[in-house]
């Protein structure tokens, strides 16, 4: 990993600590996630992110609050990286009263305005179309922000990719697509599944600018990001990122992944970016191993923190079931 | 009401539309061919609104159903009320992930962080000629979701009041235009005058039965009950108007006078409204029903091109007079 040499694209040394705070908080919760689950003190469909804590991290640097992203059902990495609270996140992935959603939308449904984080999704695909309206609405607006809309490899192949990409373009919305290709959509491996030889590619054919980069290397990820969310800030229109990264575990916990070749996943196992950062953060003269040691301890508390706040919330009582469905004052006609 | 004072449905949305738009600068419009270079419209229903309002609020879309709901959903997010229009109901199955996965459930999901207030205006309905996938009725399948509305007018005051409490509701609302008749005139709205979501009409009272219509099927049934009372039945006719939420209480009043129910819609009657509302009728007044609620729907099959087979497809006024007469016969 060498920082590139581009002026201005380089994140300086508070930006790469920055990151790196966001890809160790990444990896430590998905540790402890795997552990409390497999512990049976929580029962929930994971899945897990851990191989992939670059991209959203390097990306979220570069936004604010205000900005907002849209995300998948593996998207946990992109919520912490973007700032939805961890007591909030655990309480719902415990679904508990005190959770981002009450409890009412789990894992694959995390809703956090405050942090940007509009809609996760458990449809494969689409993230991208309500990530258009987002938007669209900050260009009738005027408001400058840029809406992100990760999605995965497997998602290039369903109907919604193409509208989207397509209707942006059109329409010169500031949205970044991030595509995370981690080789695998569930359990087909990308060549198996997808004709173009990199998602990149299929940019051309909706007229927008494409890159395919290294996403496990903060600093590709970063300069590529920042040239799409400069871009659609300033109101260039849309990006089509393909971040290639690496799956570390199967689909979902509980998956055997043997469907995933061993020394594939050895090698990427073995280049891990999360301690390959670390490393050159330290190498560099950027941190120093006891800075980062604070960092990692600090995050360990705020997740037991966590865990311990979710464990001990109330679920939520039956009557939200009713709750939510629609607004509150609008149930007209209903009662005989 | 003198003609000068009608005005037809497809005017009464057009309006309605207008006057939103005009009041709320957060209300947009989008779908294929709605702004004004592309003729406001396949007939013309948002003519004018590009021009008046800008490229900015009124959108001509490509045909692309999921990206046209997914962007009225993301911008509702963002603080505006789309009304979003997909073409012919049947092209609502190409948009059901984003209508029924995410529309419909994002208020429940969120915890009530956030919510849809879009509207999707759609139209459809037999007698164009337009075969199996470009009129049907497929209001059920959306009444089956929690957390969408439905709505389906018959005149034009109620397309305009209806249309106003849509745009406004802060809840996805499916609003659902006939085809064959946008150009039938009717009285003309109040200008402002909302017809709430969830009420239905009571079109003409009546003590010997009650008919339960919505959309074309009220025009049906219109001619049906002159020709029964001019042969001395009195049926009470219940414009619906919204078929989610349904207004029971107007229904279950009526009924538990008459004693006797008749559902009519054009969409097919197996798994149909007729058979929510005939059910909720039977647990709700059984002991009071002097015969079994019938229901009278399209024919189960796809809408047929040929005019003879296309005619006999959804039920007329012939048919409702004939369901009336044969509960009338149940001792």
């Amino acid at each position: 990993m060498t920082a590139p040499t581009i002026t201005g694209v380089t994140p300086d040394a508070a930006t790469q600590r920055d990151i790196y705070r966001r890809m160790a908080l990444i990896k430590a919760n998905d540790e402890r996630a795997r552990k409390v689950i497999r512990a049976g003190k929580l029962v929930l469909p994971y899945y897990s992110p851990r191989g992939q804590e670059v991209i959203p991290s390097a990306l979220s640097v570069l936004l604010t609050n205000d900005d907002y992203i849209c995300t998948i059902y593996r998207g946990i990495h992109d919520m912490l990286a973007k700032g939805v609270p961890l007591k909030d996140l655990w309480a719902e992935l415990a679904g508990r009263v005190t959770g981002t959603c009450k409890g009412k939308g789990g894992p694959m449904h995390i809703t956090h305005p405050k942090s940007g984080v509009m809609v996760t999704t458990g449809i494969v695909g689409s993230s991208m179309p309500i990530a258009n309206g987002l938007a669209w609405a900050s260009q009738i607006k005027g408001d400058g922000r840029v809406t992100v809309a990760y999605f995965g490899d497997g998602a290039s192949n369903i109907g919604a990719f193409h509208e989207s990409l397509n209707l942006a373009a059109v329409w010169k919305l500031p949205v970044v697509f991030v595509c995370q290709n981690n080789e695998w959509g569930e359990h087909t491996a990308y060549e198996k599944a997808t004709s173009a030889r990199q998602i990149a590619d299929r940019a051309v054919g909706y007229a927008m600018p494409g890159a395919r980069v290294d996403g496990n290397d903060p600093f590709a990820m970063y300069a590529a990001a920042k040239d799409a969310v400069d871009r659609a800030r300033a109101g260039g229109g849309p990006t089509l990122i393909e971040a290639m990264t690496y799956r570390f575990h199967g689909h979902v916990l509980g998956d055997a992944d043997a469907y995933m070749d061993k020394a594939r996943k050895e090698a990427a196992v073995a280049a891990d970016p999360v301690p390959r950062f670390r490393a050159h953060l330290i190498a560099e003269g950027i941190a120093t191993e006891a800075e980062l040691a604070e960092v990692e301890a600090a995050i360990e508390a705020e997740l037991d923190e966590a865990v311990a706040h979710a464990l001990a919330s109330d679920y939520p009582t039956v009557e939200e079931l009713a709750r939510d469905v629609f607004a509150p004052e609008a149930v007209v006609g209903e009662a005989a | 009401m003198s003609d000068t004072s009608q005005i037809t449905i497809l005017q009464a949305i057009n309006k309605a539309l207008t006057d939103a738009m005009a009041e709320d600068d957060s209300v947009l419009v989008l779908g294929e061919e709605v702004a004004d270079p592309e003729e406001g419209g396949i007939v013309g229903v948002t003519k004018g609104l590009s021009t008046r309002f800008g490229p900015h609020r009124v959108r001509s879309t490509p045909i692309s159903e999921q990206a046209i709901i997914g962007a009225a959903i993301g911008a509702s997010l963002a603080g505006f009320k789309p009304v979003a229009e997909i073409m012919l109901m049947n092209f609502t199955t190409v948009a059901m992930d984003m209508i029924v996965n995410h529309a419909a459930k994002l208020r429940f999901m969120s915890g009530g962080q956030t919510h849809v207030p879009i509207v999707i205006r759609t139209m459809t309905g037999a007698g164009f000629g337009t075969g199996g996938q470009h009129c049907d009725y497929l209001e059920a399948w959306f009444a089956h979701t929690a957390g969408i509305k439905v709505v389906a007018p018959s005149n034009a005051a109620d397309a305009y009041g209806l249309m106003r409490s849509a745009i406004e509701d802060p809840d996805p609302v499916l609003f659902i235009e006939n085809l064959p008749t946008y150009w039938t005139p009717s009285a003309a709205p109040q200008p402002g005058a909302r017809v709430p979501l969830g009420k239905a009409s009571v079109l003409s009272p009546g003590q010997d039965v009650t008919v339960i219509a919505y959309a074309r099927m009220v025009q049906e049934a219109q001619a049906a009950v002159a020709v029964l009372k001019a042969g001395g039945i009195s049926a009470e006719l219940i414009d619906l108007r919204s078929v989610a939420p349904w207004d029971r209480r107007t229904v279950l009043e009526s009924v538990a006078r008459t004693g006797r129910a008749l559902v009519v819609h054009e969409a097919v009657t197996p798994f149909g409204v007729g058979a929510e509302i005939s059910a909720v009728i039977h647990e709700e007044l059984f002991s009071r029903l002097k015969a079994p609620v019938k229901r009278l729907g399209g024919a189960f099959c796809p809408v047929p091109f040929s005019k003879p087979l296309e005619t006999a497809f959804a039920p007329r006024a012939t048919d409702i007079e004939a369901a009336v007469r044969s509960l009338l016969a149940t001792a």
